[in-house]
Order: structure tokens, then C-alpha cells, then sequence
């Protein structure tokens, strides 16, 4: 049966199933993308305080106007948001408090007025009031068309209002000192953000709820964060993410009208977030831990490379073969291991066998003198420019000679002036240029 | 928390014990298990430790990291809920989850009278923890509080102190669940401490003081929601606002209008103290 009413929402046969939908998506991107600023100027749980803040706002409005149209709730909402965001800003400037404290100040005691509001408006006994409790979980499903327009339009003119000014919020949220500097009229900006978040939590509060509201505002631009530093390329995926988690809300309150959309789409918008976390290319955690390996087998590689050379310098006769039990006494490892790394590095080329041991080809040896050239050089800078004892200085080297560049090399050489012996008087390799 | 400047965690806390306490719910069964308190608890510990580790992993701010977090967790205390709800007795679950969400509905009566002792043994309870905890380890915390490095270098583990708070804090939000509701628990955990934190800049007194403010919000809470027929809770909360924006204009110390009008009245003579500490090479 549950199929059915999923294979129908697919469909999109029915009108309010076009209209939830659209509208989730919408309203969700809307707040995605709005959150993104938010996000950056680190000030993300102020949207929660504002999300709480509203419900007195809603209630009043209710209680003034004896009125549940969606611009008179909006209204009620916008308002109270703004005046907790005024009276945040108030407590953060004027007192000792911080702005943690401020924004939970402001949240708990707005909400509670506004819990007590609506007590009073339950014990009086209207029945029109049940829809205002909708403010707290979020009912997609009890959305009614022209809710959906009013919410919608607002939605679109949100998007709108960030693409116009996307230039000027964007200076503003990296740089604020910098905005002021070229003469952008910083207050007003801010003033057009802050309201910009107000109306988008306003209008996503019915969607999803006030206690879940911050997710949609912060979950979808912290995923996006995550796959770029470029700020035009997170909004839009900010915005793509939301608009998905809302199409999930949507989904939901049509399979089970009576369950809040709210959290589905929390754990959607939270979902994307983690895959975000773990797999974004750069930043991801699968990305680093796959990165961390590369190097550590690029090193390990590079190692052998060195011992091989170390032993041809002992024994005098450069690109000699040598058993593998020769290496492993330099650089124990399980004897596999090395049979990789020799593989490896055969393939590259650095390498060749020659029936009873390892040789160092000729790309190999000038590879390996490159990599003792910077290890020497650096113990001999160690021990000369910071005076470390000689015997000290070897780990610390081990640990480099794979990260110097070139221009450190260059730089190594001019401070030491064209040194040729390092500090346990062997010669430091000589590079032939080209 | 107001002093580590972590009172956000604390919102964070009293939403995301709702998995915890509704899981433990589930597995024992019973409204009064132990298990309770332990879900709770342990709930409040994981979003501390999942927000740290966005925070550093997902580089964000802390309040971001513990926006994503919190949120997810109650989310998924409220699927629980209502996956669940066929299965419970429909009054504990209206209980249950009237309490936690809505509170209002019927405060009045269950928060006075049948409730009545079962709350005031939890909270005693909770009230005695909270007593000793903060009583034996008076200087650990307070050195936590203001200068962790030398905590460290003392031997003192802050960090350790910090799950203690946490957990401290989950228990605490549990016992409150009942007559209070976690939404409003936070009202509770930051605002007579921030009214206590402009009156006084004595660590003893501030905490003697924030009680003392509690208790009167309560009590002048219950007093309004009487008179205007309303959620108790939601009284309370709003008597604690007005306290705190009482203290806010008004403390001799830090208020607003106080310092504006010190301002007016001093005039020259202030203003020429003010130059004459800079002068001096203090900041005034």
C-alpha cells in the first residue's frame, strides 16, 4: 500500500502533492541558501534563537488580529525575529555577557512567553488554534495550497534578493572591515542579511518546525562547505541540498500525513552532511586518509631508494646489486613489504634485478642522490645553524630529505655556503643541472 | 557554562537527551527505569564529543557543530516517538511527549498535584547531585573555568571536567523533564546565572545568587501563569526574563542605565578619571 501512495507521489498527479513539493523544495533551498551566510559569519545558533523566538511572535499576531492567514502569522514571525535578533546584539554589546549566553538568553525566554502565549490561547478556548502548535514540529502535509503560494513566492523572492546582491553579501561575509574600506554600505547589508535569515526562518518554521529550524539553516551550508572553498558554488549547492531535504519532508507527509516532516528532513539534510563530511574530494575525511596513505607509501618507497645508494657509497661501487636481507638490516620491515616496494619501484623504472639482488638504475641513483643531498644538507644545517650535536640530527633528517623543495634546496646550499662534506664528513651529492 | 562561554552546549544537551531518554524508554519499558537518567546521560556526552569532532574535522564553529548535531539527535528522538507511539501506552506517550515538547497543555495539573512528589524526589535529587558535585570539586571546576592552561600544568584534566559538567548537565535536564520540559530546562540553566552574573563578579556569590534567582523566578513564574491561566513553565520562563532585564538595566555594578546614568551625572569629572587611568597606562 505504501508503495502505491509512493509510486503516486512520483507521479505527480496530484495538485497538492505539486504543491507540498514544490513548495518543501523551495522554501528549503531558500533557507540553504540563506543559511550559508549565516554559516560564515559564524553565527549560526542566532538562527536557532530567532526560530524560537518567532513562536511568541505568531502567537501575538493570533491573539491581535483573531487571524491565522499565512501573512498575518508571517508578520508575527518576522517581527519577534527581528526584535530577538536586536535584543542578541543588545545583550552581546551592552553587558558583559557574550554572545552565547545572549542567544540562549534570548531563546529560552522568548520561547517561554511564547509557549505561555499559547496556553492562554488553548485555555480560551478557540478552536481555530489548533494550527498554531504546527509552529513547534512542522506539518508539510497541513499546508494548504495558498499557504504554499504565500511561502513559495516569498521563497523565490529570497532567492532573488541573494542574487542581486550576492556581490555585496559576499564582501561583507568574508571581510566586513574590507566592505566598509571600499565603501559598501556595511549596515545596510547587514540589516538586509539579518532579515533575509528572519523571513527565511519564518517561512521555513511551518515547514520543519522552530526546535528543528536551525538544521535547515546550518546542516545544508555545512555539507557544501565541505566540497569547496568558492563561495558562488556552495550557495547553489547549500540550496541543491535543501531543496532535496525538503523534497524528502514533502515525501514524507505524503506517505504519512500525520507523522512531521520536520525531521525527515533533518536526517536527510544531516545524511548529505556526513556523506559530505566522509567522500568531499579536498576536505573529506576518505580524501585525507587516502592521501595520508599515498605519502606514506611514496616515503617508504623513497627509503629503499636511499638505503640502496648508502650501501653502494659503503662498499665504493655505485648501482651494485644487492640482496634484499642487505636492505632489510638498514630498514626492517616484513620481507613482503619490501618485495612491494621493490615491485613498485621497478615499475617506475628506479630499479632493476639482476638474477641475485636490487640495483639502483640510473633515473634510481640520481632519484636517490636528490634525496640524500637534502638529508645532508639539513644535518649539516642543523648542526651548524642551530648547533645541534651531530648525532642528533639524523632522525630529523630521515624525516624531511622527502619534503624539501627545490627552491629549499637552493636556499639550503646558499646559507651553508656550497658545503661539500656533511657533519659526519660524507659527501653531499652533487646534482648535475638538467 | 556562562563563564566557559559554553552555554550553547547546554540548549544542545536538554534537545539531544531525547533520543536517549526515549531509546532507554523503549528498552526498559518503564517511565521510571534507571536506564533513564543513563540514556539521558549518555546522549548529552555524544553530542559533546560528535560536536567537538565536527567542529575540528568538518572545521566550523563550535555553534555550527553543535547546531548539526543537536538537531540530527532530536530529530531522531521525535522519529522515535512517533514510529513508536502505537506501541506505548497512549497516556505515558502523551505524557512523555507533551512534557518534552509542549509542556503547556497540562502543567497545571500534573505538574501540582499527582506528579506532585515524583518530581520533587527527582529534582531533590538532582539538587543534592548538583550540591556535592559542585562542593567537592569547588576549585577544580573554578580553575577549569577561568584558566585551563593552568589546570593542565597543575594536573588537573579539564577535559575530564568537562564531560563531568555534561553529564552533570544531562542529569540535571532529565530530573527537570518532568516539571519543566527540556525546552525550557535551558531558560532555567542559563538566564538567573546571567542575571547573577551582572550583580556580582564573586564566583560564591554568583552561584548562591543564581539559585536564589531560580527559586524566585519559579515561584513568581507560578504566580503569573495562575493569574493568567498559561503553561507554568512558560510563566517561569517569563519571570526569569524579567529578572534578568531588571538586573540588565538596573545592577549597581553592570546596568545598563546605571552606567548610562553614572555617565550623565559624573560628566566631566568621570570622564577626566577615565583619562587619567589611560594616561596612567591602565585600562579603565
Amino acid at each position: 500500500m505504501k508503495w502505491e501512495l509512493a509510486l503516486r507521489f512520483f507521479s505527480l498527479q496530484d495538485a497538492n502533492v505539486r504543491y507540498v513539493l514544490f513548495g518543501s523544495m523551495l522554501l528549503a533551498g531558500a533557507t540553504g541558501v540563506i543559511g550559508c551566510f549565516a554559516f560564515l559569519r559564524k553565527r549560526s545558533l542566532v538562527g536557532d534563537a530567532i526560530a524560537h523566538a518567532a513562536l511568541p511572535g505568531v502567537c501575538l499576531a493570533y491573539l491581535l488580529f483573531e487571524s491565522k492567514e499565512p501573512y498575518v502569522l508571517l508578520a508575527g514571525a518576522i517581527l519577534a525575529g527581528w526584535g530577538g535578533t536586536l535584543l542578541i546584539d543588545f545583550i552581546r554589546e551592552n553587558t558583559r555577557l557574550k554572545e552565547d549566553a545572549a542567544i540562549a538568553i534570548v531563546l529560552s525566554v522568548f520561547f517561554g512567553a511564547g509557549i505561555a502565549l499559547l496556553t492562554v490561547i488553548q485555555h480560551s478556548g478557540r478552536a481555530s488554534q489548533a494550527g498554531l502548535d504546527k509552529f513547534l514540529f512542522g506539518q508539510a502535509a497541513s499546508l494548504m495550497s495558498k499557504d504554499v503560494w504565500v511561502l513559495g513566492v516569498l521563497a523565490l523572492l529570497l532567492w532573488a534578493a541573494v542574487w542581486l546582491a550576492f556581490k555585496e553579501f559576499k564582501v561583507y561575509a568574508f571581510d566586513p572591515e574590507f566592505a566598509r574600506g571600499i565603501g559598501l554600505p556595511v549596515r545596510g547589508i547587514e540589516i538586509a542579511l539579518t532579515t533575509l535569515i528572519v523571513a527565511g526562518i519564518a517561512i521555513g518554521l511551518q515547514m520543519v518546525g522552530i526546535v528543528l529550524m536551525a538544521a535547515l539553516l546550518i546542516t545544508p551550508a555545512a555539507a557544501a562547505r565541505q566540497w569547496t572553498d568558492h563561495l558562488p558554488r556552495m550557495v547553489i549547492l547549500a540550496g541543491v541540498l535543501g531543496a532535496l531535504s525538503g523534497a524528502a519532508g514533502a515525501f514524507t507527509s505524503a506517505l504519512a500525513p500525520r507523522m512531521p516532516t520536520g525531521p525527515w528532513m533533518v536526517v536527510t539534510v544531516t545524511f548529505f552532511f556526513v556523506a559530505s563530511l566522509l567522500f568531499a574530494p579536498r576536505r573529506g575525511v576518505a580524501a585525507r586518509v587516502w592521501r595520508q596513505a599515498v605519502s606514506r607509501a611514496t616515503i617508504a618507497a623513497e627509503n629503499v631508494v636511499t638505503t640502496l645508494y648508502r650501501l653502494d657509497e659503503r662498499e665504493g661501487a655505485p648501482r651494485s646489486s644487492w640482496p634484499p636481507e642487505a636492505i632489510l638490516r638498514y630498514r626492517p620491515m616484513t620481507p613482503a613489504k619490501l618485495e612491494g616496494l621493490l615491485r613498485r619501484l621497478f615499475r617506475q623504472g628506479l630499479v632493476a634485478f639482476d638474477g641475485r639482488g636490487w640495483a639502483l638504475s640510473e633515473e634510481g641513483e640520481s632519484r636517490a642522490r636528490r634525496i640524500v643531498r637534502r638529508h645532508r644538507l639539513w644535518e649539516l644545517y642543523l648542526t651548524e645553524q642551530l648547533q645541534l650535536p651531530a648525532h642528533r640530527v639524523h632522525q630529523d633528517a630521515e624525516e624531511i630529505e622527502h619534503w624539501l623543495s627545490q627552491a629549499q634546496e637552493e636556499e639550503l646550499v646558499a646559507l651553508l655556503d656550497q658545503p661539500l662534506l656533511d657533519p659526519h664528513a660524507r659527501e653531499i651529492p652533487r646534482i648535475q643541472p638538467g | 557554562m556562562i563563564l566557559r562561554r559554553m552555554v550553547m552546549m547546554g540548549d544542545a544537551i536538554s534537545h539531544a537527551v531525547l533520543p536517549g531518554i526515549v531509546l532507554a524508554y523503549l528498552l526498559s519499558g518503564s517511565r521510571d527505569s534507571l536506564l533513564l537518567p543513563v540514556g539521558a546521560a549518555g546522549a548529552g556526552i555524544l553530542t559533546a564529543w560528535l560536536s567537538e569532532l565536527i567542529h575540528r574535522g568538518g572545521r566550523m564553529e563550535t555553534g555550527a557543530a553543535m547546531g548539526v548535531v543537536f538537531t540530527f539527535l532530536f530529530a531522531v528522538g521525535i522519529i522515535l516517538i512517533s514510529a513508536y507511539a502505537g506501541h506505548v501506552d497512549l497516556d505515558t506517550d502523551c505524557v512523555l511527549y507533551g512534557e518534552i515538547a509542549f509542556v503547556s497543555l497540562d502543567t497545571m495539573v500534573m505538574g501540582g498535584r499527582e506528579l506532585g512528589p515524583r518530581a520533587v524526589w527527582m529534582l531533590g535529587g538532582a539538587l543534592v547531585f548538583n550540591l556535592a558535585f559542585i562542593g567537592l570539586f569547588f576549585k577544580q571546576l573554578k580553575l577549569c573555568a577561568f584558566d585551563p592552561d593552568l589546570a593542565v600544568t597543575l594536573g588537573i584534566h579539564p577535559n575530564r571536567y568537562h564531560y563531568l559538567l555534561m553529564s552533570a548537565t544531562s542529569l540535571t535536564t532529565v530530573a527537570a523533564f518532568e516539571s519543566v520540559g527540556a525546552i525550557l530546562v535551558v531558560a532555567f540553566l542559563v538566564v538567573p546565572p546571567a542575571t547573577a552574573y551582572l550583580l556580582t563578579d564573586r564566583l560564591g556569590v554568583l552561584l548562591i545568587l543564581s539559585a536564589g534567582i531560580g527559586c524566585l523566578s519559579a515561584l513568581g513564574g507560578y504566580e503569573l501563569a495562575s493569574a493568567a491561566d498559561c503553561s507554568i513553565a512558560g510563566g517561569m520562563a517569563v519571570a526569569a526574563g524579567v529578572l534578568f532585564l531588571l538586573a540588565m538595566l538596573f545592577s549597581p555594578s553592570h546596568g545598563t542605565l546605571t552606567r548610562w546614568f553614572h555617565r550623565r551625572r559624573g560628566g566631566r569629572s568621570d570622564r577626566l578619571a577615565e583619562l587619567e587611568g589611560m594616561a596612567s597606562g591602565r585600562m579603565s
